[in-house]
C-alpha cells in the first residue's frame, strides 16, 4: 500500500453532499483494468466529459488551479453507494491523495484506506470554513499531517482530525492487512478448532 | 449480571479471533459471496502468492453481467466480447481455486442476494462479506452481512476473517400495520427519507417492531437490502418462526440432527430485551402511503401523494444546491404533482425487488390492464423465474404486454447492456436512483413493485390504492 504521511497540496472545493460512488467511478467502467492507459479520465467520467469525450470546461476538476489538486473538500457522505473500489481507484489516478468530508460512506471510507488515500472526516462547519477557505484562496495548498492528525487551510486555520490508530499506522508504515493478519496465525487455528465444534452444521457439504 | 446484548453484539462477540490497537478487531467470516466484478481481489491474492484460505466458504455467482435475453445461446451467445470476458474471467478465476460458482448455465444462478437465501446458504448467526453493498440483504435472516471492496475481499478469501472497527447500533422499530398497498420497499424508502441517506452510517440497523415482524421473509430481505441506502454497514432482523419455516428444507440448510441443533442456537440469538442500542428510530407503518424518489439519491423519497420540492426551501445552503442539481438532473420543475410524471420505461427486479413474492404482487396489478410503455421484468434467480411460471405469472405479464427476461442484475446496474437511453425516464424497483446509475443521463425513479406496474399501466407515476 502507499504510504501516507503529509501532503500539501491544492485542494478542490467540492461543495456537493451525497457524492455517489457511480458520480467517481460510473458503473460501466467496472470492467476496465486498473492497469489501463488513462485510468484517470475515469473519474467524474460523466460530469468531466461530454458524449464526445470532450471536457466540459465548466466542471470543478477541468478548471485551472483545481485540475491540479491532490486534496478534495467536500460536503457531507462522500463516496456513498456501491462497494466499488474503482471508485477510489480513479481519486488516485486522476492524483487525489486525500478527501476531507464531514462522513464518508463506510464502504468507500474502508476502501481509501486499504488503498493509501486518507479519508478525512472533520465537523460540518469546519468542513464549510475549510472549504470557503480553499474557495477564496483561488488554489492556496492544504496541508495534512497525519502523524499529527491535523489538516491546516490556506488561511493558516488549523483542525485536528480524528483517526483510529491501527489505521494511521498502517498509513504512515505501508502496511497492509495481510501482513498484520499473519501475525495473528495461531490465534486463528485455535479460533476455528472451537469455532467448527460448536457450529459443525456450518461446515458441512454443499 | 452479565451485560444485555443485542442480536448484533452476540453475532459480533461470537466471531471475535483477536483485537488489536485501538479495539480493530479480526473477525472470522462464515461465508465470504463474490461475483464478477470480484477480478481485483483474485489478482490481490495471487500477486501476494496465496490462496483461498477455505473455498467451500466462498461462493461465488454470474450476476452482474450476465444477459437477461438469448440465455438458451449460453456465453457464446454474449455479442460484447468485455462482457463475455468478465464472465469468463470469474468462471477461470473460480475455476483455479476450487470456489463454487453458479455461473451462467447454472440452475441455481440469480442475483447473489437472492441465490444465497434461496439456497439456505445464508444462515442465522452468520457473518457473512460481499463484494457488493447491497451484501446488507442477507441480515433479513438474523445474520451479520455488510458489503466489502476488492482488497478486503482479497483478504477474505486469503485469510477467511477480516479487520473491522466495531459499528454501532441503530434500532428502526415500525409499529402499526401497513395499509393496503403499502409494502416492504415503502417502508425502507420512509426510513432512508427519515434519517438521510447517510443518517445510519458507522451504524449496524436491527429492524424490528410489528410491522417488520408482520412481513414475510422476503418483505425482510426487501427491507434489510437498502440499510445501504442509509449508509448502514448493514442491516438485520432477529430471527424467528417465519425465518425457520423458510429456511427449513432449502437446500443448503442443514438437516436432520444438525438442523436440531442449528435450531436450538438460532432461538437463543434474538438480542436480550434490555439490551440498548446507539440510536433508536421509530416509524408509524399505519401512516404510510406508497413512496417514490422525485431525485438522485434513495433519500429523495416522498409519499406518492405529494409534490416535487421546492430547491429553495431549505436553510441550508449545500441541502438547496443538492435539490436543484438534483431537479436539473431530474428534468423536473418544483411543485409538479409526482403522479403527473410521465414515466419511459420499466424494470421490475433486482436483488431489492426481484423475488416470488415481488412479481406477484406486480403481476396482481397486471392484470388490471396493459402496459402503455416498454416493461422489462427480470426474475432475480433461475428459481424464481421456474415458481413464477409454475404458477402462471409469465402469462400474466405476457397478457399486460409486459417482458419476460431470464435472472440477473439487469438494468439495475446496467452493466449488462440493459439500460436506459440520455434522458430516458424509468420506473425502477431497484435501489439507487443516483445520476447514470440505469445507463448515462437516465432519470430512475424508484418504487415497488406494484407502483411500477401501475405506472406501466398508467404511461406516469400512479397511486397504486386508485387501481383497486
Amino acid at each position: 500500500m502507499e504510504r501516507f504521511v503529509t501532503l500539501t497540496a491544492i485542494a478542490a472545493p467540492l461543495a456537493e453532499p451525497n457524492v455517489d460512488t457511480n458520480q467517481l467511478c460510473p458503473t460501466r467502467f467496472n470492467k476496465v483494468a486498473r492497469e489501463a492507459p488513462d485510468y484517470q479520465r475515469i473519474l467524474f467520467h460523466d460530469r468531466r466529459f461530454d458524449a464526445d469525450g470532450k471536457e466540459r470546461p465548466e466542471f470543478l476538476l477541468n478548471r485551472p488551479p483545481w485540475r491540479e489538486a491532490k486534496i478534495i473538500v467536500a460536503d457531507r457522505n462522500f463516496g456513498c453507494g456501491s462497494s466499488r473500489e474503482s471508485a477510489v481507484y480513479a481519486l488516485m489516478a486522476f492524483g487525489i491523495r486525500a478527501v476531507i468530508a464531514s462522513s464518508f460512506g463506510d464502504i468507500f471510507r474502508s476502501n481509501s484506506l486499504k488503498n493509501g488515500l486518507l479519508p478525512v472526516q472533520l465537523p460540518d462547519d469546519a468542513v464549510t470554513a475549510l472549504r470557503d477557505a480553499v474557495t477564496a484562496s483561488q488554489g492556496g495548498a492544504v496541508a495534512i499531517d497525519l502523524p499529527a492528525q491535523t489538516v491546516t487551510g490556506p488561511d493558516g486555520t488549523a483542525y485536528r482530525f480524528d483517526i483510529h490508530p491501527l489505521r494511521k499506522r498502517c498509513l504512515v508504515e505501508g502496511l497492509d492487512d495481510f501482513a498484520l493478519t499473519d501475525r495473528y496465525a495461531d490465534e486463528f487455528a485455535a479460533f476455528e478448532a472451537r469455532y467448527r465444534a460448536e457450529t459443525p452444521w456450518l461446515f458441512g457439504e454443499r | 449480571m452479565a451485560m444485555p446484548r443485542t442480536l448484533f453484539d452476540k453475532i459480533w462477540d461470537r466471531h471475535v479471533v483477536a483485537v488489536a490497537e485501538g479495539g480493530e478487531t479480526l473477525l472470522y467470516v462464515d461465508r465470504c459471496l463474490i461475483h464478477e466484478g470480484s477480478r481485483h481481489a483474485f489478482t490481490m491474492i495471487e500477486e501476494e502468492g496465496r490462496n483461498v484460505r477455505r473455498p467451500a466458504q466462498v461462493l461465488a455467482v454470474a450476476d452482474h453481467y450476465v444477459p437477461t435475453r438469448n440465455r438458451a445461446a449460453g456465453l457464446p451467445g454474449i455479442g460484447d466480447e468485455r462482457i463475455r470476458g468478465m464472465i469468463e474471467l470469474l468462471e477461470a478465476n473460480t475455476r483455479r481455486h476450487g470456489v463454487t460458482l453458479f455461473g451462467l448455465d447454472d440452475d441455481r444462478q440469480g442475483i447473489l442476494h437472492v441465490v444465497g437465501p434461496e439456497q439456505g446458504i445464508t444462515q442465522p448467526g452468520m457473518v457473512i462479506t460481499g463484494a457488493d453493498s447491497h451484501t446488507s440483504t442477507h441480515g433479513a435472516l438474523g445474520c451479520l452481512a455488510f458489503g466489502i471492496g476488492q482488497s478486503e475481499a482479497a483478504h477474505v478469501l486469503a485469510t477467511q476473517t477480516i479487520w473491522q472497527r466495531k459499528p454501532k447500533t441503530m434500532r428502526v422499530s415500525a409499529g402499526g400495520r401497513l395499509g393496503a398497498g403499502v409494502t416492504a420497499k415503502d417502508v425502507i424508502l420512509a426510513v432512508i427519507a427519515r434519517i438521510g441517506s447517510g443518517g445510519a452510517a458507522g451504524h449496524v440497523i436491527e429492524y424490528a417492531g410489528p410491522a417488520i415482524r408482520a412481513m414475510s421473509m422476503e418483505q425482510r430481505l426487501t427491507v434489510c437490502n437498502m440499510s445501504i441506502e442509509a449508509g448502514a454497514r448493514a442491516g438485520m432482523v432477529a430471527p424467528d418462526d417465519t425465518t425457520f419455516a423458510y429456511l427449513a428444507e432449502r437446500r443448503c440448510a442443514p438437516k436432520g440432527p444438525d438442523w436440531d441443533r442449528a435450531l436450538a442456537f438460532w432461538r437463543a440469538l434474538p438480542g436480550d430485551s434490555e439490551a440498548s442500542f446507539d440510536v433508536d428510530v421509530d416509524i408509524d407503518a399505519a401512516a404510510l402511503a406508497p413512496m417514490v424518489t422525485w431525485g438522485t439519491n434513495p433519500e429523495h423519497a416522498l409519499p406518492v401523494t405529494g409534490r416535487v420540492p421546492d430547491p429553495e426551501a431549505p436553510e441550508n445552503a449545500s441541502r438547496r444546491a443538492d435539490l436543484r442539481a438534483a431537479l436539473d438532473y431530474m428534468g423536473l420543475a418544483p411543485g409538479m404533482k409526482l403522479t403527473d410524471i410521465a414515466i419511459d420505461r420499466v424494470f421490475i427486479g433486482s436483488c431489492t425487488n426481484g423475488r416470488l413474492d415481488d412479481l406477484r404482487s406486480a403481476a396482481v396489478i397486471a392484470r388490471h390492464g396493459r402496459a402503455k410503455i416498454p416493461v422489462m421484468v427480470v426474475p432475480g434467480s433461475a428459481r424464481v423465474k421456474q415458481l413464477a411460471e409454475a404458477e402462471g405469472l409469465d402469462r400474466v405479464f405476457h397478457d399486460a404486454g409486459f417482458e419476460w427476461l431470464d435472472a440477473g442484475c439487469s438494468m439495475c446496474t446496467a452493466l449488462n447492456g440493459d439500460q436506459l437511453r440520455p434522458r430516458e425516464r424509468c420506473a425502477s424497483t431497484s435501489n439507487r436512483n443516483f445520476r447514470g446509475r440505469q445507463g448515462p443521463e437516465g432519470r430512475t425513479h424508484l418504487m415497488s413493485p406494484a407502483m411500477a406496474a401501475a405506472a406501466a399501466l398508467a404511461g406516469h407515476i400512479a397511486d397504486v390504492r386508485t387501481l383497486g
